[in-house]
C-alpha cells in the first residue's frame, strides 16, 4: 500500500526519501519513504520496536540517518537543523526534566536552550503553556513530586512554548488515564485546529484512530501502509454479526443475501459481504453488492430467527491493520 | 504573538548564549550535590585547624607543608587546606562535576529536550565547560575562604612568613591566599576538558567521573615515578604543587606561565575530542 494522502512534495511537512537506520547489524528503520502534508494529524503507528522513535530521532536531528533523506518544513535533516528545529515542538520517548527544578523551572530552562526564544515573553509564554495543559496549579512543585501523567503533559507544554508549525509527539499518551488521554487528544485537535501540523506516533491505535486524517504503520523498521484515514478503510470487508440461538436458520438467510457465515462463537452467526466497501464511508454500505442492514434485519425476523444483538460495518480501523500487516498489532516486530 | 515576532527575526546569538550559561550555572549552584562539595571542601580547613589548636603539642614539621607556620598565622590553614586537597579532594569535585556534564542530561533524558530546543551541540558543550571552569574557580575559593574563616577565629592574625624569609603583611597574606586559589583553578582546566570528554562518551555519570578522578590520581603515580621523568613536564597533574611559589618573595611566576601553558594545551586537545565525539553521536538516551 502506498502513495500519500494528498499535498506536492514541496507542501510536505515531513518528508523521508528511503530513510534507513542501522545499529550494527540490526536495521532499524529500513527505507523508510513518508510524507507528511502540511495540516495533517498523522497518526505513525506500529508495534513497540517497530522503528517509530528511531524515525522520530532521525527527524529531530538526534540520530544521524545510515542511508537516505529526510526534509522537514522543506528543510533537509540535519544540514539545516538550526533553522527547522525553532519551528518544531516535540515529545520524544517519554517527558524528561530535572526532578530537582520545578515545572516552571525547566520550561524556562527549555526555552532559554532556544536561542531564537525572546527572553521578554520568556515568562507569559512559560505560563500560558502551563495552563494549555491544565498544569497551572503545580508550576512551583518540583517535577520530583509530578506524576507521570504530570510530566506528559509538562513535555507537551514544552512542546508548546512557541507558536510551531509541526509538532511530533511521540507517544503522547503514555502513561496517561482515561481521562488525561481525553484531554490530550482535545489538546491535539485545538493545536491542529490553529493549522499546526501534528506527527503523533502511537502503538495504540485506538487512542489516535479518532484524531488523525493521515496514518501510516510501521513493523519491523518497515511501512506498511501510509494513507488518508478514509483511503486505508477503502477496501476493509463489511460484516455482519447476528446474536441469536438459531445459528442455522441465521445463516442461511445471511447466504441469501451473498454474505458468506463463518463460525464466530457460540450464539454468533457472522460474516463479511462479497464485496469491498469503497471510500465513502464505514457506516453506511454504498455498494451494490453490500446489502442494506435494515434488509437483513427484516429478513432474519421474518425467517424467525431470535435476533438477540445485531451489528453491521466495517471493522475497526485495527482490524484493518491487522488484515494489512498481517499479525495482531501489538506483537513487537 | 506572531510567527515572525518569534521565529524569523534573527538575533544574535552572544546574548542568548550567556543566558544558558546562566541557567547551566543556576542549575548547577542549585543543586544540594554542589552545596555538599563546597561543604567538605570548606571542612577541610575546620579539620586541620581543630587538630592543630586543641592538639596542645606544636607541630613538629612533619605532615602537611607549612602546618608549622598555622599557629603563627591563622592564614596559612587555608595554605594548609588547599595543599591537602590539590592531589585528591579538588580534583575529585572536579570530576564529578565535569562528568556530569553531559552524561548527566542524557541519564535524565533531558540532552535529547535541550537539543531538540534546539540548544545546538558544539553551543551546548561550550557552555557546559564553561560553567565546569567556573566551578574550578569556585572550589578552591571554598577551601581557601573556609581557611582564613577557620584561621581567623582560631590562630592569631600576625606578620606571615614567606619561604624565601621575607615578611608581609595579612593583608597581602590575605591576596597572597587568593592567587593561591587561582592558581589552584588554573591547575584544575585541564582535568575539566578531560571529563568533559568523558561525559561525551557515556549515558552514564557515575562512569565519566570515576574515570576522570581516576585519570587524575594514575597521572599523579606516573610524576611520582623517577623513572618516568622524561614524562613529568607532560601531565596535567605536574605543576599542581606548584602553589608554594606564592609564597616566594618575589612570586615565581614561572610555575604559573608553564602550568597555565601545559592546561590550555590540555584543555585544547580533550574539548576538541569532545567536540568530534559530541557532534557526531547518536543521542539515543
Amino acid at each position: 500500500m502506498s502513495g500519500p494522502g494528498g499535498g506536492s512534495g514541496g507542501g510536505a511537512a515531513i518528508r523521508t526519501d528511503a530513510l534507513t537506520k542501522r545499529f550494527g547489524a540490526h536495521t532499524a528503520v529500513a527505507g523508510l519513504d513518508l510524507e507528511v502534508p502540511r495540516g495533517a494529524v498523522f497518526g505513525f503507528l506500529g508495534p513497540n520496536g517497530s522503528g517509530k522513535t528511531t524515525t522520530i530521532r532521525m527527524l529531530l536531528g538526534l540520530v544521524s540517518p545510515s542511508a537516505g533523506r529526510a526534509e522537514v518544513l522543506g528543510e533537509p535533516i540535519p544540514d539545516a537543523l538550526r533553522r527547522v528545529l525553532p519551528r518544531v515542538g516535540a515529545l520524544v520517548e517519554g517527558p524528561a526534566f530535572y526532578p530537582f527544578l520545578s515545572g516552571r523551572a525547566n520550561l524556562e530552562r527549555l526555552d532559554t536552550a532556544d536561542p531564537l526564544a525572546p527572553p521578554r515573553t520568556r515568562a507569559a509564554r512559560v505560563a500560558a503553556a502551563l495552563e494549555r495543559v491544565g498544569l497551572s496549579h503545580a508550576a512551583r512543585k518540583r517535577v520530583h513530586a509530578y506524576s507521570l501523567g504530570m510530566k506528559q503533559r509538562l513535555g507537551l507544554a514544552a512542546a508548546i512554548l512557541l507558536p510551531r508549525e509541526l509538532l511530533v509527539l511521540d507517544e503522547p499518551t503514555n502513561g496517561l488515564d482515561p481521562q488525561g488521554t481525553r484531554e490530550v487528544r482535545a489538546l491535539i485537535r485545538s493545536l491542529a485546529d490553529d493549522g499546526t501540523t501534528v506527527f503523533v506516533s502511537s502503538h495504540l491505535l485506538a487512542e489516535v484512530e479518532q484524531i488523525c486524517s493521515h496514518a501510516a504503520v510501521l513493523r519491523a523498521g518497515r511501512l506498511v501502509a501510509q494513507a488518508e484515514l478514509g483511503a486505508l478503510r477503502e477496501g476493509a470487508r463489511f460484516r455482519f454479526e447476528v446474536r441469536t440461538p438459531d445459528a442455522a436458520e441465521a445463516a442461511e438467510v445471511l447466504r441469501r443475501f451473498g454474505v458468506e457465515p463463518e463460525p464466530a462463537g457460540p450464539g454468533i452467526v457472522a460474516g463479511v459481504a462479497a464485496h469491498a466497501l469503497d471510500g465513502g464511508g464505514a457506516d453506511r454500505p454504498a455498494h451494490d453488492g453490500v446489502p442494506p442492514p435494515e434488509a437483513v434485519v427484516a429478513a432474519l425476523v421474518a425467517a424467525g430467527v431470535r435476533v438477540r444483538g445485531f451489528s453491521a460495518g466495517a471493522g475497526s480501523l485495527e482490524e484493518r491493520f491487522v488484515e494489512l500487516t498481517g499479525e495482531g498489532f501489538d506483537v513487537a516486530g | 504573538m506572531s510567527r515572525a515576532e518569534a521565529g524569523a527575526e534573527p538575533r544574535p546569538a552572544g546574548p542568548a548564549t550567556l543566558r544558558l550559561l546562566g541557567s547551566e550555572l543556576g542549575i548547577l549552584f542549585r543543586r544540594w550535590r554542589t552545596w555538599a562539595m563546597f561543604g567538605a571542601l570548606a571542612a577541610v580547613p575546620v579539620l586541620i585547624g581543630l587538630a592543630v589548636r586543641f592538639s596542645g603539642r606544636p607541630p613538629s614539621g612533619r605532615g602537611p607543608a607549612f602546618l608549622n607556620q598555622v599557629t603563627e598565622n591563622g592564614l596559612f590553614v587555608g595554605v594548609v587546606a588547599l595543599v591537602v586537597c590539590t592531589p585528591l579532594f579538588l580534583p575529585l569535585t572536579v570530576s564529578v562535576v565535569s562528568g556530569d556534564t553531559i552524561a548527566g542530561e542524557a541519564s535524565l533524558g533531558t540532552l535529547r529536550y535541550l537539543l531538540v530546543a534546539p540548544a545546538g551541540r558544539v553551543r551546548l558543550l561550550a557552555v557546559k565547560y564553561a560553567s565546569t571552569a567556573l566551578f574550578c574557580v569556585a572550589a578552591p575559593l571554598a577551601v581557601v575562604l573556609g581557611g582564613t574563616a577557620t584561621g581567623l577565629v582560631l590562630f592569631p592574625l600576625g606578620q606571615a612568613t614567606l619561604l624565601s624569609g621575607a615578611v608581609i603583611g595579612p593583608g597581602e597574606a590575605f591576596g597572597r591566599l587568593l592567587l593561591m586559589a587561582g592558581y589552584s583553578a588554573v591547575s584544575l582546566l585541564g582535568l575539566a576538558a578531560i571529563g568533559l570528554f568523558a561525559s561525551t562518551l557515556t549515558g552514564v555519570p557515575v562512569g565519566a567521573m570515576a574515570a576522570t578522578a581516576v585519570l587524575a590520581v594514575v597521572s599523579q603515580i606516573l610524576g611520582a615515578l623517577d623513572q618516568l621523568e622524561w614524562l613529568h613536564p607532560w601531565l596535567f597533574t605536574h605543576h599542581w604543587l606548584g602553589l608554594a611559589d606564592f609564597l616566594r618573595e618575589p612570586v615565581a611566576w614561572d610555575s604559573l606561565g608553564q602550568n597555565a601553558l601545559l592546561q590550555a594545551g590540555y584543555a585544547a586537545f580533550f574539548a576538541a575530542l569532545a567536540y568530534g565525539r559530541f557532534t557526531t553521536k547518536d543521542i539515543l538516551a
